[in-house]
This record gives C-alpha cells, sequence and structure tokens, in this order.
C-alpha cells in the first residue's frame, strides 16, 4: 500500500468529489469516513479537486 | 432482509428512491440500500429546482419547500444584473427545497410502495455472473453480506463506484468536475424571492457562485469552481470565504457543507448487462446550472419502469435495459443536457470583458420565457456584431 497520499482528516468533508476523478479508483468515502482503499499513482488529481485541500500527495508535480 | 430481490437499488438520494418507489409500484420485489445512517443527511446540494420539473414527481408541500422563488438575477463582474422575472416570463421559476426532509418523503413514498430500505449499509462490488450484474456484495453495519437481484439500479451519485466496479467507466475529468463548498447562512441581507447568480473569473473561475433563499434573511450561500481552476489559496472554500467577508461580515453560519458536481457528458452507456445508471452517478446533471434533482428523478422513474418491464419479459440483458438510455437520450432532458454542455464549453472560454459585453447586450431585454434557452437565443440576437464569436451557441441550439 502507497503512502504517497495523505488526507488530512481535520479538514476533510467526506463528500467524494475526489473519489468520481481518481483514475485510478483508489479512493473510497466509507460513510463519514474517506479511505485509500486501492493503489495510489500520485497523479494528484484529488489533490486538485478538493473544495478544501484535505489532500496532500507528496511527489506530485 | 432477504438476500433476493427483483431489484436492489444502490443509493437513496432522489434518483434511487424514485427507481424504487415505481419498481415497487409494479409489483416487483425491490431493496433499496443507503451507506449513510440517515437519508437526506449530509446535503450535498444547493437545493433549487423548477417547479413544472418537480410537480412533473411529486405533489409541492411546504414541509420540505423552504422557499418560493419569483425572480433570477445574473450578476456580471462589472455588476450589470441580468433580471428575470416570473410575472414577465411565461412560466414558474421555482422552489428551494430542504433535502433532508425532501429526501426522506421520497424514500418514505417508496417504503410505502412496499419496498425494504436499510441505512448504513454500503455496496462494496457487483457480484458478476457471465458478464452481467447478478448482485452486490455489501457491508451492512460492519457485517458482510450479499444481495442478489436480477436488476441492480446504481444510483450511488456523485462516486458511481458501482458501475465503475462493474466495468463501466465513470471517472470525471479534472476539468468537468466543479468543486463546490456552501455555507447555510442567517442574519443576512437577501431577497428572499431571488435566485442570485454571480458570474466572474475572479468570483467563480468557470463556475458561478450562488445564493438560494431558504427564508427570510437566511440562504444557501455556494460557489463551484472547475476542477482545473482549483489550487491551494483558490480553491472553492478560499472564493466562497472572500466573497462572504465582503458582502455578509454579519452573517451567521448553519451549515458548512461541500461537494462535486459532474458538469461532463453524460456515460457513453448507461446500462449493462443486468445492471442501470440513474441520477448524479449516470452524469445527467444539466452542465449549465449544476442541477441535478430534475434528472435524477427523471432517469430514476425512466429506470424503474424500464426495469420492471424486462423483469415481466424475463430479459435483463444490456439489450433489453437500453430501452432506457435510448429513453432518456432521446427526452427534452437529453437534448437540453447535450446543448447545454456545448453552452457551458463556450462560456467557460470567457473572460470578465466578453461576460460584461454580453451581459450588458441583454440586462434590458425582457424575456418571454425562463430558460437557458431564452437567454441564448436572446445574446444572439443582441449582438449581431459578435456573430462568428457566437457561433458556438447558435451551433448548440441548433
Amino acid at each position: 500500500m502507497s503512502t504517497m497520499l495523505r488526507i488530512n482528516r481535520d479538514k476533510c468533508g467526506y463528500c467524494g468529489t475526489c473519489v468520481a476523478v481518481c483514475p485510478e479508483d483508489a479512493l473510497e468515502l466509507i460513510d463519514a469516513y474517506l479511505s485509500l482503499e486501492g493503489e495510489c499513482i500520485a497523479c494528484g488529481i484529488c489533490a486538485r479537486v478538493c473544495p478544501l485541500g484535505a489532500l496532500e500527495v507528496s511527489n506530485e508535480e | 432482509m432477504k438476500s433476493k430481490y427483483d431489484i436492489l437499488v444502490i443509493g437513496g438520494g432522489p434518483a434511487g428512491a424514485l427507481a424504487a418507489k415505481t419498481a415497487a409500484e409494479a409489483g416487483n420485489t425491490v431493496c433499496l440500500i443507503e451507506k449513510r445512517p440517515a437519508i437526506g443527511a449530509p446535503v450535498r446540494c444547493a437545493e433549487g429546482i423548477g417547479k413544472d420539473l418537480l410537480k412533473e414527481y411529486v405533489k409541492p408541500d411546504p414541509r420540505w419547500i423552504s422557499a418560493d422563488i419569483e425572480r433570477a438575477r445574473i450578476i456580471a463582474p462589472n455588476g450589470t444584473t441580468i433580471s428575470l422575472e416570473q410575472d414577465k416570463a411565461g412560466n414558474e421559476v421555482g422552489y428551494v427545497l430542504d433535502r433532508k426532509i425532501f429526501d426522506r418523503e421520497l424514500v418514505w413514498q417508496a417504503a410505502e410502495a412496499g419496498a425494504d430500505v436499510i441505512v448504513k449499509t454500503r455496496a462494496t462490488t457487483p457480484i458478476m455472473e457471465n458478464g452481467a450484474v447478478r448482485g452486490a456484495n455489501i457491508i451492512s453495519i460492519g457485517t458482510p453480506g450479499e444481495i442478489l437481484a436480477d436488476v441492480v439500479i446504481a444510483a450511488d451519485g456523485v462516486e458511481a463506484q458501482f458501475a465503475r466496479r462493474a466495468g463501466l467507466d465513470t471517472t470525471v475529468p479534472l476539468r468537468d468536475m466543479m468543486s463546490c463548498a456552501q455555507y447555510l447562512m442567517t442574519d443576512i441581507d437577501i431577497d428572499a424571492g431571488s435566485t442570485d447568480f454571480y458570474l466572474g473569473n475572479t468570483i467563480a473561475p468557470e463556475g458561478y457562485l450562488w445564493i438560494f433563499p431558504k427564508g427570510d434573511r437566511t440562504a444557501n450561500v455556494g460557489i463551484g469552481i472547475s476542477g482545473r481552476r482549483s489550487r491551494d489559496g483558490s480553491r472553492a472554500k478560499d472564493y466562497l470565504d472572500r466573497f462572504v467577508a465582503k458582502n455578509f461580515p454579519n452573517g451567521k453560519m448553519i451549515e458548512a457543507i461541500v461537494g462535486g458536481v459532474p458538469v461532463c457528458r453524460p456515460l457513453e452507456c448507461t446500462v449493462a448487462d443486468g445492471l442501470m445508471v440513474v441520477g448524479d452517478a449516470a452524469r445527467v446533471v444539466d452542465p449549465i446550472t449544476g442541477g441535478g434533482i430534475g434528472n435524477a428523478l427523471f432517469t430514476g422513474r425512466l429506470a424503474g419502469q424500464v426495469a420492471s418491464d424486462c423483469i415481466a419479459a424475463g430479459d435483463c440483458s444490456k439489450g433489453a435495459l437500453m430501452a432506457y438510455d435510448t429513453g432518456w437520450r432521446n427526452s427534452k432532458m437529453g437534448a437540453a443536457i447535450e446543448r447545454n454542455y456545448k453552452v457551458k464549453e463556450y462560456f467557460v472560454t470567457l473572460d470578465d470583458a466578453k461576460l460584461n459585453t454580453l451581459a450588458d447586450s441583454i440586462a434590458s431585454a425582457s424575456l418571454k420565457e425562463f430558460s437557458v434557452r431564452a437567454i441564448i437565443k436572446e445574446l444572439i440576437k443582441r449582438n449581431p456584431k459578435m456573430i462568428l464569436e457566437l457561433k458556438a451557441l447558435r451551433d448548440a441550439l441548433s
């Protein structure tokens, strides 16, 4: 499991917008809890779209 | 809860509720599962809907109508205001709903029609058999299980993971995902009869900022910006906070929510063997307004009808279920989505100067009809010198 994606749970509004744009289907919103379930390729799309800035990808270009 | 139904509906929003209600009324055994512990909450919506559209599906009830809207105003970057008045236009404007109550009412109606409803239960993966969807693996309050069904209707909203895991591409391109934030504010000076839309690249790049009244001195104040314009320091929340600080510095915040609105084209195909996709999950949101409730109700009901027909005929293959896909695509709604996607693609290219020019040109017009189409027609009529520039809009209308 990759640790390249960091979820700031204090910021996250658990809205699922990141889930819909993830090209790898790696994210899952479980009730009120965003979870990295699949393989993150660190593309950074989820971090871009987040309305709150709750996601951080360590090696984003 | 049984483990085998005629129809399994995944998601308890308006699309899922209408699908479940329609299918149950037709005499099918129906199960609707919702991953959240409560139907209707948290809200992910600005809650506006056209009156005519809503009345097609449910009788308006003051219990879930927050405000009755008489006019809409579009405010250009330079402050020019295009005002659309109900008493001048031939049709009614709309309502701002209370989605927490509205969604519950719809699911209650589905339950009353005979559907089973199970909350805090999520579908993890489709159960597949020879390439066809035959049900869903679920986790119900922590307990794994499976529900088999002749047809699964995926109404799982913006995330749309069920259809994706059944092999349909539901991924929304970044540029077509509106990144949204909204505050329910009170103690603010607003026009309680007007929905206001603020345009401009410094206010809401490639989107708009809205004020939708929820009663006197109370409103949903929200914003959507294109995902490709979203970055640190200029996210939806940052734009919204700047607007609120300037316009409603003394307002009080009752609720702060975020969400994504897919304004891409609809899924290439909204059915597969044993599977139908409805509402936001099918990407049938209006690309210009971002409105999704009416289209969710429409596709939900149609899917419920077609699923019932197919089950009665003993054929739930993709070919049989295609009646749903072609049905909505050939409808007025399908045509409006296709047209408004093109209109949106034109509008996102405009800088503030052009937005101002266009707004100035129709600010004094008295529109006979309250619609995107009427506004586009007026823009083309009033800007003969921009005939080349506006070709994209003309093409969209044809």
